[in-house]
C-alpha cells in the first residue's frame, strides 16, 4: 500500500489539479496520473516549491505562472513524419480513398508545435490532395500552437526529419519546403495557408467541424480511459461515415467503448475506419 | 515457514540494459505457467525498432509476454516489455500507461520512470530487480521501491555483462539483495 507521505502527496496533487480548473479552466484532472505527477514533481522543483500545496498558492496567485506550468503539464516532444510507416500507409492506403472525395478536411487534434501537421500538409502536397483540403490543428497549449504557426525547428532536427520523410515514402526531397538560416529551419508557409490553427480541448470542447480524416497521436495516452472514451466519442462524431482516425504506434481503440464503431483499417499503423451507417 | 504464511507481493519491475536480454534468458523463460504476479521489464533498446524481444521472449516462455500497449489492464502470469521509445508507467488502476516525454538519463523506456510510478501503485507490495546494465539507470527507481517498503534485488556485478547498473544501484541501495541470476530467480519463484 502507498505510505502515508504518498497519499497526503496525493491529496494536495488533486487540490492542484481542481485549483487550476477552477481559475483557468485547464482540466487535467482526468489525466493518466501517473505520468503528470512525475511531470508535476519536476516543476514542484523546479520552481522551489517544498509540495504541492505551495505550487498551488505560486500558479493561484502568480501571473504568468499558469503559463510556464503549462510547458510541464502538457508533453511536446514529435518529429515530422514520426513513425515513418504510419505515413506510408496513409499514401499507399488511405490517400486512394481520400482522393475520391472532392473536398477534405482533416483534423489534427493535439497538434503541439505543429510536426503532425506540416508532415500531413507536405503529404498532401505531394499526393496532390493539398488544393481540395482544409486542416484543423489544434491543442490547448497556446504557446505550442503559436510555435505551429511559425512552423521553425532547429536545423539539427532536419536530418532526422529527412529520414523519417524519406522512409515514409516521400516523393520530393524535404529541402525543397524549408529555408535553413541561422541554425533554424523555417517551413515554407504556403504549407499552412489552408490551416486554421485552434486553441481547442479534447476534454471539455465539442465538436467543430465535419471530418475525413483525424490524427491524433501519441495526445490519448496521457489520459485515463474515461477521458480517452470522451475524446474518441468526438473523433466519431465529426467523422464522416468511412472517415479515418490515426492514433499513435502503441494506441489502440481495443479498450474503448467505441471500438465497435470503428473498424482495423490498417492494424499495425493503428489506422481505424469509422463504419458506415452510424 | 513464515514467508510461506502470508506472500505479500503482488508484482514485478525489471530493469537491464546492456546484456540485458542474455539475463532476463536466465529467468523469464524459467517461471512456471501458473506464475501469479505480473511482471513489468524495461530493457533499453535503440528507438525507432519494432521490437522483437517480447515476441522472442513469448516463444521461450511459459508465462505470457507482451509488449505493453497504452492503458492495457495488468494481469498476473504475464510479462510486459515496454515498447521501443515511450516510457512505460503504472497507475493506481493497476493498467499500464505510456508516455511520450523527455529520455530520463538518456533513456526512454527509463527504468527508473517504471520503478517509481510502480513503487507509488504497489506500495511494500513490489519487487524490484536491477541486472546489467551500462549506465546508472534503475538506481534511483530501486531505491524509490525499497523507500515504500518494497524488495530490491540486484545482479552480482561480477556474473553481469555490464557492471555500472547494478554497482550503482548497491550504492543507492545498499540493503537490497545482491544475487546471481539463478538465486534472483528463486526468489522471484518464492515470493509468489
Amino acid at each position: 500500500m502507498p505510505n502515508a507521505i504518498a497519499r497526503t502527496e496525493d491529496i494536495e496533487l488533486r487540490l492542484l489539479l481542481e485549483a487550476i480548473f477552477l481559475k483557468y479552466h485547464y482540466d487535467f484532472r482526468n489525466y493518466a496520473l501517473a505520468s503528470i505527477k512525475r511531470r508535476l514533481t519536476q516543476a514542484r522543483d523546479q520552481f522551489g516549491c517544498r509540495s504541492f500545496s505551495q505550487l498551488q498558492d505560486m500558479v493561484l496567485n502568480e501571473s504568468g505562472m499558469m503559463d510556464e506550468l503549462l510547458g510541464y503539464l502538457t508533453v511536446q516532444v514529435s518529429e515530422l513524419f514520426r513513425d515513418p510507416a504510419y505515413f506510408r500507409a496513409i499514401r499507399e492506403k488511405v490517400v486512394p480513398h481520400l482522393k475520391t472525395y472532392p473536398s477534405l478536411k482533416v483534423w489534427i487534434a493535439g497538434c503541439s508545435s505543429g510536426e503532425e501537421l506540416y508532415s500531413f500538409a507536405i503529404l498532401f502536397r505531394e499526393e496532390g490532395l493539398e488544393e481540395r483540403t482544409m486542416f484543423y490543428a489544434t491543442d490547448i497549449n497556446a504557446d505550442a500552437l503559436r510555435k505551429a504557426e511559425m512552423g521553425v525547428y532547429a536545423l539539427e532536427r532536419m536530418k532526422l526529419f529527412t529520414e523519417n520523410h524519406r522512409l515514409s515514402g516521400g516523393k520530393s526531397s524535404l529541402s525543397d519546403y524549408y529555408t535553413a538560416g541561422y541554425g533554424a529551419a523555417t517551413f515554407d508557409k504556403s504549407l499552412r495557408k489552408r490551416t486554421v490553427f485552434s486553441d481547442h480541448s479534447l476534454v471539455t470542447d465539442a465538436v467543430f467541424a465535419e471530418t475525413q480524416f483525424v490524427s491524433c497521436r501519441n495526445v490519448l495516452i496521457y489520459f485515463t480511459r474515461d477521458l480517452q472514451g470522451r475524446a474518441i466519442g468526438l473523433f466519431k462524431d465529426s467523422l464522416t461515415r468511412n472517415g479515418f482516425l490515426g492514433l499513435g504506434a502503441k494506441e489502440t481503440l481495443r479498450f474503448s467503448p467505441h471500438a465497435d464503431e470503428f473498424t482495423e483499417f490498417s492494424r499495425d499503423e493503428r489506422l481505424y475506419q469509422k463504419r458506415g451507417g452510424i | 515457514m513464515p514467508e510461506s504464511a502470508h506472500k505479500p507481493y503482488r508484482a514485478v519491475v525489471i530493469g537491464a540494459s546492456a546484456g540485458g536480454l542474455k539475463a532476463l534468458s536466465a529467468i523469464l523463460p524459467h517461471l512456471p505457467a501458473d506464475y501469479p504476479l505480473p511482471i513489468m521489464v524495461v530493457i533499453h533498446v535503440p528507438p525507432h525498432r519494432r521490437s522483437l524481444i517480447a515476441p522472442l521472449f513469448e516463444e521461450k516462455s511459459q508465462v505470457r509476454v507482451v509488449e505493453a500497449e497504452d492503458k492495457t489492464p495488468i494481469e498476473g502470469g504475464c510479462v510486459f516489455f515496454a515498447p521501443p521509445d515511450y516510457h512505460l508507467l503504472v497507475e493506481r488502476s493497476f493498467e499500464l500507461s505510456l508516455s511520450s516525454e523527455a529520455p530520463v538519463l538518456f533513456s526512454r523506456p527509463s527504468i527508473d520512470v517504471l520503478f517509481e510510478t510502480a513503487a507509488d501503485a504497489y506500495g511494500d507490495g513490489l519487487i524490484g530487480v536491477i541486472l546489467t546494465g551500462a549506465n546508472n539507470d534503475g538506481a534511483a527507481g530501486l531505491k524509490a521501491v525499497m523507500a515504500y517498503g518494497g524488495k530490491g534485488l540486484i545482479q552480482t556485478p561480477a556474473t553481469a555483462f555490464s557492471r555500472a547498473m547494478p554497482e550503482a544501484a548497491i550504492e543507492a541501495c545498499p540493503s537490497a539483495l545482491i544475487l546471481d541470476l539463478d538465486d534472483i530467480l528463486l526468489e522471484l519463484k518464492n515470493a509468489a
